[in-house]
């Protein structure tokens, strides 16, 4: 087996997200170190409140406040806390179902250890320093000795002063990617300012860059094919937008560009003439970048144009 | 035993808009499916089950939202399906929706397609920077032009036709209470001068993004008895895929959407679909689609589609009249764009469609595409049963 490439892949972005009306009071109230709950049609207190009864399908909008203090129904230890988990010393995962609520809340109990947790424990909200409306103003629940409250829970109207409408959830993933052999291959002969394709076994079509596989016959493929350094373009677009992270000047051309040798054509850009005057069948030869692992951009060569008939297959 | 005979007895839309700050998404597909049900004068417990559908899910970063969404659409004890064919989703959750009731597997189906466009990153969603590999230089309109500039050659269209399907969907939406681009002022002159953003296209030939949701209601024969409305019968649905990028690849016209039509028309018996369909709903999100796809679904021979369009076969009072709504021009919550074109097509047939509505519109046809040219959906519907 050739070496095979790997790297890391983060991928991290902010959503935004719209409450509605329900979890707008929710989370306003946490700020306010007030928990709401909303009554299902049954009359179970559901908290998290939801929009919509899990039953019936009725649209919820009955909102009652709930103690602090509570129950734990479950719970599962974590002794090695993760990046962005709610503390960073060891805790508890727990259910805690709060005085006057039918259903339990997840989050998490400050315990010293696994023997200071069991289910059943009474606990109560250590709510955080600064609240802005999200579900880390509880900061997280700790033991506390009480007696179940047996009242029932107020009505609330859930009206707050400047409620807090939409909250941002950051995603983040973590991965290893690694492009596989044949990608590996075409990525190392780059460096050499080289490009190799595959050729497939069965219809003999050569893939740049390959996949290892042609995607019309389902076949592997393997043997190497160098094609280029020249090609034509197939066809392209004049971009006046300027991309984020992207240092390149508008307007420029990106193109397809079908390298000599190649059945399909590849995606770059065209530099060295007036943007206005890139054309379809425009033979281009590439620019290399010192030390880049790819082409910078192509340029012409000065050849006359390829006839349409010529590559109008691969367009 | 031959299939049930499938009806669309009920349709609700959001009014779609750039962003619905004052729902959840839970909130954002209840609506439309509310609608839907008052439309067909049913209740939750008269849906047997549901079938929803969406772009990626990293769009809005909410992973399976179908788990999420089940209480909004009464889902609880009953099945809930999560299509997914990226842009095309829309019309391939309809159809998996209305097999279901052909098959005799359920008897009334919720089906919904929905996005959220102003809370997601549709460019982040799909333009993951990939170790090793250059960046890609140009986004979605990017992907695109190329292949218009492709078409323009191939066909040796002018270079005026795109601005003419913008004005004239944009101009079509103006009748659509729930389209999202309500220009007045619109004229053929500010299609024209607005700045080409990825040349050939135009940022007037391009579509808007949306926060919506569509939602539908299908049934059977029985269930078509019962609708205090005229219902849309399906005559034919059909769905075709092909790899993104393979050797002889056709961009301008993909061998899968021409295969996908055809199968369609065979089902539906329609052999000249220019004269037999009254009315279309194609997926357009470039203005250049619409010539593109007369092509591609066979309205026009290879070459000719953009004729139809210069002449105003295709305006709202044209022969052939396309994307009535307005289309994907006017409105794009990218997962719902497909069912809306399936809606907008069984709206026509039953009669429904308002201001919008094609006079006598007995056959029309509703089309999505996705991912890049790879997916396709389409179905044709009827004011009368299929025959049989
Ligand atoms: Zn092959």
């Amino acid at each position: 087996m050739p070496d095979v490439l790997s790297a890391p892949l983060v991928v991290e972005f902010p959503f935004t997200r719209s409450l509605g009306p329900v979890q707008s009071a929710f989370l306003t109230g946490l700020r306010e170190r007030t928990v709401l709950g909303v009554r299902a049609d049954n009359g179970t207190v559901l908290v998290p409140p939801v929009e919509y009864d899990p039953v019936t399908a009725n649209e919820l909008r009955d909102l009652v406040e709930v103690a602090p203090t509570g129950t734990v129904t479950t719970w599962a230890w974590n002794p090695s806390p993760r990046r962005d988990q709610p503390l960073d010393t060891p805790f508890a995962w727990v259910l805690v179902r709060l005085d006057g609520a039918g259903t339990a809340l997840l989050h998490v109990l400050d315990a010293p250890g696994p023997d200071a947790v069991r289910t059943g424990m009474r606990v109560r909200i250590r709510w955080a320093a600064t609240r802005v409306g999200a579900i880390t103003d509880i900061a997280c629940f700790e033991p506390y000795e009480s007696e179940p409250h047996g009242s029932e829970p107020a009505s609330h109207s859930g009206e707050f002063a400047e409620p807090v409408t939409g909250i941002v959830t950051p995603a983040r993933l973590d991965y290893v990617h690694t492009p596989g052999r044949a990608q590996s291959a075409y990525i190392k002969a780059l460096e050499e300012r080289r490009t190799v394709g595959e050729r497939c076994p069965s219809c003999r079509k050569v893939y740049v860059p390959p996949r290892g596989a042609c995607p019309t016959c389902g076949v592997a493929t393997a043997e190497q094919v160098e094609v280029g350094p020249r090609g034509t373009v197939t066809t392209f677009c004049i971009v006046n937008i300027k991309a984020k992270n992207l240092d390149i000047e508008v307007p420029y051309v990106y193109a397809h560009i079908a390298l000599d040798g190649a059945d399909l054509a590849l995606h770059g850009r065209i530099a060295g003439i007036p943007y206005d005057q890139v054309r379809m069948g425009l033979r281009v030869e590439p620019v290399w970048s010192e030390g880049a692992r790819h082409v910078d951009h192509y340029r012409p060569t000065g050849e006359p144009d390829a006839d349409y008939d010529t590559y109008k297959e691969l367009v | 035993m031959p299939e049930e005979p499938v009806a669309v007895v009920g349709i609700g839309q959001t009014k779609h808009v750039a962003a619905r700050h004052d729902v959840s998404i839970a909130g954002l597909v209840r609506e439309a499916a509310v609608r839907a049900l008052e439309d067909a004068g049913l209740g939750w417990a008269d849906i047997d089950a549901v079938v929803i559908g969406k772009a990626p899910d990293f769009f809005e970063g909410v992973m399976m939202p179908e788990l999420y969404l089940a209480d909004a659409l009464g889902a609880v004890g009953k099945p809930m399906l999560r299509v997914h064919t990226a842009g095309s989703v829309g019309g391939s959750t309809a159809l998996v929706a209305a097999n279901l009731v052909a098959a005799r597997v359920h008897r009334t189906v919720l089906t919904l397609a929905f996005e959220k466009q102003s809370e997601s990153n549709a460019m982040w969603g799909l333009s993951l920077p990939v170790p090793f590999q250059q960046p890609l230089l140009a986004g979605a309109g990017g992907f695109f032009a190329p292949h218009v500039r492709a078409y323009m050659r191939r066909a040796g269209a002018p270079d005026t036709v795109g601005s003419l399907v913008a004005y004239k969907d944009r101009r079509n939406a103006l009748k659509n209470p729930y389209a999202h681009i309500h220009d007045h002022d619109l004229t053929l002159e500010k299609v024209q001068s607005s700045p080409m953003l990825w040349d050939p296209v135009r940022y007037s030939e391009t579509c808007p993004s949306s926060d919506g949701a569509c939602a539908m209601i299908l049934t059977d024969r029985a269930g078509a008895a019962r609708s205090p409305h005229p219902p849309a019968w399906v005559h034919g649905g059909a769905m075709r895929s092909e790899p993104t990028l393979f050797a002889g690849k056709d961009f301008v016209s993909p061998q899968a959407g021409k295969d996908c039509a055809a199968d369609v028309y065979r089902q539906a018996r329609i052999t000249d679909p220019r004269r037999e369909i009254d009315a279309v709903e194609m997926y357009v999100p470039f203005s250049w689609y619409e010539p593109m796809w007369l092509e591609n679904l066979g309205f026009a021979d290879e070459g000719e589609g953009w004729k139809l369009t210069e002449a105003g076969v295709t305006e709202l009072d044209g022969d052939l009249p396309v994307n009535p709504s307005g289309g994907v021009l006017s409105t794009n919550p990218i997962g719902a764009s497909g069912m809306i074109r399936f809606a907008e097509a069984a709206l026509q047939v039953r009669g429904r469609a308002g201001e919008h509505q094609v006079d006598g519109a007995a056959r029309a046809l509703g089309h999505a595409y996705g991912g890049g040219s790879q997916f396709f959906a389409m179905w044709l519907v009827g004011a009368e049963p299929p025959p049989g």
